[in-house]
Formats: C-alpha cells, sequence, structure tokens
C-alpha cells in the first residue's frame, strides 16, 4: 500500500511515496524552538501549526462507518483536547507534545497470542489499508466532537497479532517517559503512570474499534496521540487511549487508569450512557463543539454515542447502571 | 495638614489603580473572545478563568492583614473592602457563566445539590453573600459589634473554595497544592499573631 506524502502547500494527490517514508517522516520542531519562533514572528505560528509538518496520508473514504454530521473544524481538534501526560489544561497537548519524539516508534506485543514481540509501527499496520472513518467523540466532561479519522479497524490489527482462547480481554498503554512527557514529572500527579486502557475482546473485535494514525487525511498531530492511538467511539473518550506502545492479550479483566484512581466515578466500560450519571458531570446532553457564547451548541446525548445499532447487542443482560 | 493630605491621595490612587487592575481579568476574557482567541468551548474556559479569578482575589483579600502587620501601614485595610466585592463580583460571574454557558438553567436544585463539588462551590458562596451584603458603611453600622465576627466567616468560605478546586482535580494535583500552602500560610500567620480563636466565624471577644 502507498502513502501519499506532500509538502503542505502542494495538493494531496500530487505525489505518491511509500509508507516507510511516511513513518521516517516527521522531525518535530521541539516546544522550545516552535515558541521561540512563535515569539519572533508572531501569528506566524501555532503550536497547532505543528500539523502543517505532517504529510498526508493514502486512504479510502468509508462512509459506511461516517457520520454526515458537520465536523469540528482541525484547528480546533488539534488545539483543545485532553492528553494529562502533558498537562491538565485543555491548550496543553498542543503546547508540549511537541516534546514527544514519535519516529521512531515501536509497539510491544505480549500475552495471550500467537505473535508477541516488538513491533516496529510501520510493520504492525504494513499488511493494512487505511480508510477515513468521520466519528462522533463524546468526552465524559460533556462536550463532543466529530472528528474524520484515518486508520485501520483494530480487529484486523488483532486478528494479525492471533490471540489464543485465553485472551479475553485487550490491554493498551501510552508511552511512558517523563523526559518526554512533562506531566509524568510531576510530583503531584495523580495518575500511576503509564495510562492504561482496556477493551473485552468482543468490543475490541467490533467493526467500529478503530486504530487511528491520522486524522484530517494527515498523520495525527502529537497532541492527538501520534503515532498511533485507539479510537471507540460509544465509548467515554478517556477509552481511545493515545500514543500506544504496548498491547496485551489478556485472561482477566485489566485494571484502567481512571477505575484506578477513582473507581466509583469511572469503570471499565465507560460506554457513553445519558441514563448514568457521572458524579461530576450531567451525561444528559453535551456541547457539540464549536459551542457558542451566546446561543451554547447544546445537543442531547444519545446511549452508545448513537452506535447502539452496531453496539447494544454486547451488553445484552448487562446491568449498565452497575457496569459504567 | 499636609501630611494627612498626602495620605488621603495615595488612598484614593492606590484605590483607583486596584480598582482598574481588579477588572483586568474580566478585560482579557472579554477581548479573547472578542478576538475569537476564547476558542471551541467557551462555556468551559470562561467558567473556569472567572472562578480562578474569584479565589485569587479571596487570597489577596486576606494578605491584606499580614501586609499591615509587616508594614505597619494601616492603610492597606482600607484596599479591602474592594477587594472582597471584587471576590463576590467573579463568584457572581463565574456561577452566572456556569449556567448560562456550562449546563444551562434547567433544574437548579440538581445542579447545585448533586455533585460534591458543586456544593463545596455553592456553600462558601452562600458563606460570602451576608459578607457583601454587609460592606457598605451603613451596615457596618447597623451589624456593629458583630461586623468583625460575622466576616470572618471568609475563613471557611475560603476553605470551602480550595475544596470546590480541589475535587475538580483530575490527572495532577498540583496547582492545587500551590493555592492550598498559600491559604495554609496565610491562615497559620492568623492564628500566629492573634490566637486560633481568631479564625472562629461567629465568635466574639
Ligand atoms: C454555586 C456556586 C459555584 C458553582 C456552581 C461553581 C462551578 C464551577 C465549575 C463547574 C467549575 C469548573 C469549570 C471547568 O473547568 O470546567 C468551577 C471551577 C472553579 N471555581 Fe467554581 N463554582 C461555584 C462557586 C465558586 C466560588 C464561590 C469560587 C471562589 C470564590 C469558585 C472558584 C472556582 C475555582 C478556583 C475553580 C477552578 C478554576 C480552574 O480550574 O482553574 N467557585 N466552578
Amino acid at each position: 500500500m502507498l502513502i501519499k506524502q506532500r509538502p503542505s502547500w502542494v495538493l494531496p494527490e500530487s505525489e505518491v511515496t511509500p509508507k516507510s517514508i511516511y513513518l521516517n517522516r516527521r522531525k518535530f520542531m521541539t516546544g522550545a524552538i516552535a515558541s521561540a519562533a512563535t515569539l519572533a514572528v508572531p501569528g506566524l505560528l501555532h503550536a497547532s501549526d505543528t500539523s502543517s509538518d505532517l504529510k498526508a496520508l493514502d486512504y479510502r473514504a468509508a462512509p459506511e462507518y461516517s457520520t454526515d454530521e458537520k465536523k469540528t473544524p482541525l484547528d480546533d481538534v488539534t488545539a483543545y483536547n485532553n492528553f494529562y501526560e502533558f498537562g491538565t489544561g485543555k491548550g496543553d497537548p498542543a503546547k508540549y507534545a511537541g516534546e514527544m519524539s514519535v519516529d521512531p516508534w515501536s509497539v510491544e506485543v505480549e500475552g495471550e497470542c500467537e505473535r508477541p514481540g516488538r513491533y516496529a509501527l510501520e510493520d504492525l499496520l504494513k499488511p493494512h489499508d487505511y480508510e477515513e472513518r468521520i466519528y462522533r467523540l463524546r468526552c465524559v466532561e460533556a462536550w463532543s466532537m466529530v472528528i474524520p479519522w484515518v486508520g485501520v479497524p483494530l480487529a484486523a490489527v488483532i486478528k494479525q497479532l492471533q490471540p489464543n482462547s485465553r485472551a479475553k480481554y485487550v490491554y493498551f498503554e501510552t508511552l511512558h517517559d517523563p523526559k518526554q512527557m512533562r506531566a509524568q514529572r510531576s510530583l503531584f500527579s495523580t495518575v500511576e503512570w503509564p495510562y492504561r486502557e482496556g477493551l473485552r475482546m468482543d468490543e475490541a473485535m467490533n467493526e467500529l474499534s478503530f486504530l487511528a494514525v491520522g486524522l484530517y487525511g494527515e498523520a495525527l498531530p502529537n497532541q492527538n496521540g501520534a503515532p498511533i492511538r485507539l479510537v471507540v467511539p460509544w465509548k467515554y473518550g478517556f477509552k481511545s487511549i493515545k500514543s500506544i506502545v504496548r498491547i496485551r492479550f489478556t485472561e482477566e479483566q485489566p485494571k484502567t487508569s481512571w477505575e484506578m484512581l477513582a473507581p466509583s466515578e469511572y469503570g471499565f466500560y465507560a460506554n457513553v450512557n445519558p441514563e448514568v450519571d457521572h458524579p461530576r458531570w450531567s451525561q444528559k446532553r453535551e456541547r457539540r463543539l464549536p459551542s457558542g457564547i451566546l446561543r451554547p451548541n447544546w445537543i442531547e446525548t444519545s446511549k452508545f454515542n448513537g452506535y447502539g445499532e452496531q453496539v447494544a447487542q454486547l451488553y445484552k443482560g448487562m446491568d449498565l447502571s452497575r457496569f459504567y | 495638614m499636609a501630611a494627612v493630605k498626602h495620605q488621603t491621595m495615595i488612598l484614593v490612587v492606590s484605590k483607583l489603580l486596584l480598582f482598574l487592575a481588579a477588572l483586568l481579568p474580566l478585560g482579557f476574557i472579554v477581548t479573547d473572545v472578542l478576538a475569537g482567541r476564547i476558542g471551541p468551548d467557551p462555556g468551559q474556559a470562561i467558567t473556569e478563568r472567572l472562578g480562578l479569578a474569584a479565589f485569587q482575589f479571596l487570597l489577596l483579600t486576606l494578605v491584606v492583614t499580614p501586609l499591615r502587620q509587616i508594614t505597619g501601614w494601616s492603610g492597606w485595610l482600607r484596599l479591602r473592602r474592594m477587594l472582597g466585592l471584587f471576590v463576590f463580583f467573579y463568584a457572581c460571574l463565574h456561577i452566572l457563566a456556569f449556567l448560562q454557558l456550562l449546563v444551562g438553567w434547567g433544574d437548579l436544585w440538581a445542579t447545585f445539590t448533586q455533585r460534591p463539588y458543586i456544593i463545596a462551590g455553592a456553600s462558601a458562596f452562600l458563606l460570602m453573600v451576608p459578607l457583601a451584603a454587609t460592606s457598605t458603611k451603613a451596615m457596618m453600622k447597623r451589624v456593629g459589634r458583630g461586623w468583625k465576627p460575622l466576616h470572618r466567616l471568609i475563613y471557611p468560605a475560603a476553605v470551602l473554595v480550595w475544596v470546590h478546586f480541589l475535587w475538580q482535580a483530575r490527572s495532577d494535583i498540583t496547582e492545587m497544592v500551590i493555592y492550598g500552602s498559600v491559604l495554609f500560610v496565610l491562615l497559620l500567620l492568623r492564628v500566629y499573631w492573634f490566637g486560633l480563636t481568631t479564625l472562629i466565624p461567629l465568635r466574639r471577644r
């Protein structure tokens, strides 16, 4: 499969290069250089403009998995999000994720499977074609976005790794490197790093579960979880773990970071559910971003974030107010 | 006579400067909104910034007495009422922004009573209402000897605001630790100078 790579001023279709180049590409400006440049040339560079460094990906649209709702603009998707390894402010990821180097990148595969080992990212992705899916993303903080992701179905990658019959869950970890991730250096961090997430095997194999390597047609900006992240659109955003370095197949249900931190607030499943309130945020409605000042952009939250048709059967017979 | 005039001048000028400075946090929010810099979720950004401003002014209010103790200039006390009213001003805007921009005006009772961190914030606010209401000269006279003990309600209010802040923490509590340490030192100084009982509200000595 081929990856298109282009300087940002050329049209996407202009140049075609092999994927290995995509994976060798990004020399990110460090945060320090970027901010020095911003100071020197006001208005020329914003932190979110790191995306102009990124290369276009080659993919096919997957309209069968895409919503036709209005997309959240790229600038908002890249400038406003949570990636607590880089700070607690919504703008911190865009400011500081440049301090992370994502090239080269490898993923450790372990546990109950036939093909464990350390995979260079390009080897993990090589067998697969990229597709674009426009998904809703619902944060537990009651805001939401609509984002065009580029990536591969998680099921395809899992099949390639050949889990055995004891594999009941898939566990993921984010990079843990305090040198590159400033909030991991904090003395008063409440999260025990690395960030951990997990899915039940049938959830992971669901057709909606997705491994994204890009958004808006280009490789993921660091702040959005480069170079590879999970996207599970029927669950709250924190399940969609970023910058994955480890995939483990387990027999036991793995402990996830938020569950470890506040088990009464966050469960393993974390399915979007307006009927089950979170102790800090009502989940009945959400602000679809960008939201306004005069008229906040409220919409009603749907169960499973509107993906019930594809996923409701996974939870048949389960009391979702108990397994939240 | 000249010295008195000079003192008054200093006071008038510092009050004016303080008034303008205290409007800056609001001014920055307004200019960010007008310049389109407030981001895609204005409700969250504005609520957060107003709340933080309210807390910062609250801590500044508590700095006044130590400043007087240290510098010996009692003029500081004349700035305290304005600072306190700005705490109330920003707290009101914070709550209005919360209702108008973040959650909406439906089912107010549930909004204020279901979440522990909101209960803490709302309790802090309720404690501040009588303080703002008795801030004028006329009200001070009316309340008389009870005024001072009444205004010690600011101590539990400050602690509740801090709890309100702490209970919002997600992945990190660095900021809460910093603000908490400042508050702790400010309260401790009072215990050191005036004894533990000065911290007890509604108690006359
Ligand atoms: C009914 C009363 C109150 C309500 C409903 C309320 C609500 C909120 C909410 C929802 C937030 C989180 C904003 C966000 O980051 O999304 C917040 C943050 C905050 N509030 Fe309040 N609040 C109340 C009273 C107060 C009072 C009286 C103060 C201070 C005098 C205060 C100070 C703060 C501070 C310091 C923050 C944290 C800002 C930050 O994260 O930097 N709040 N409040």
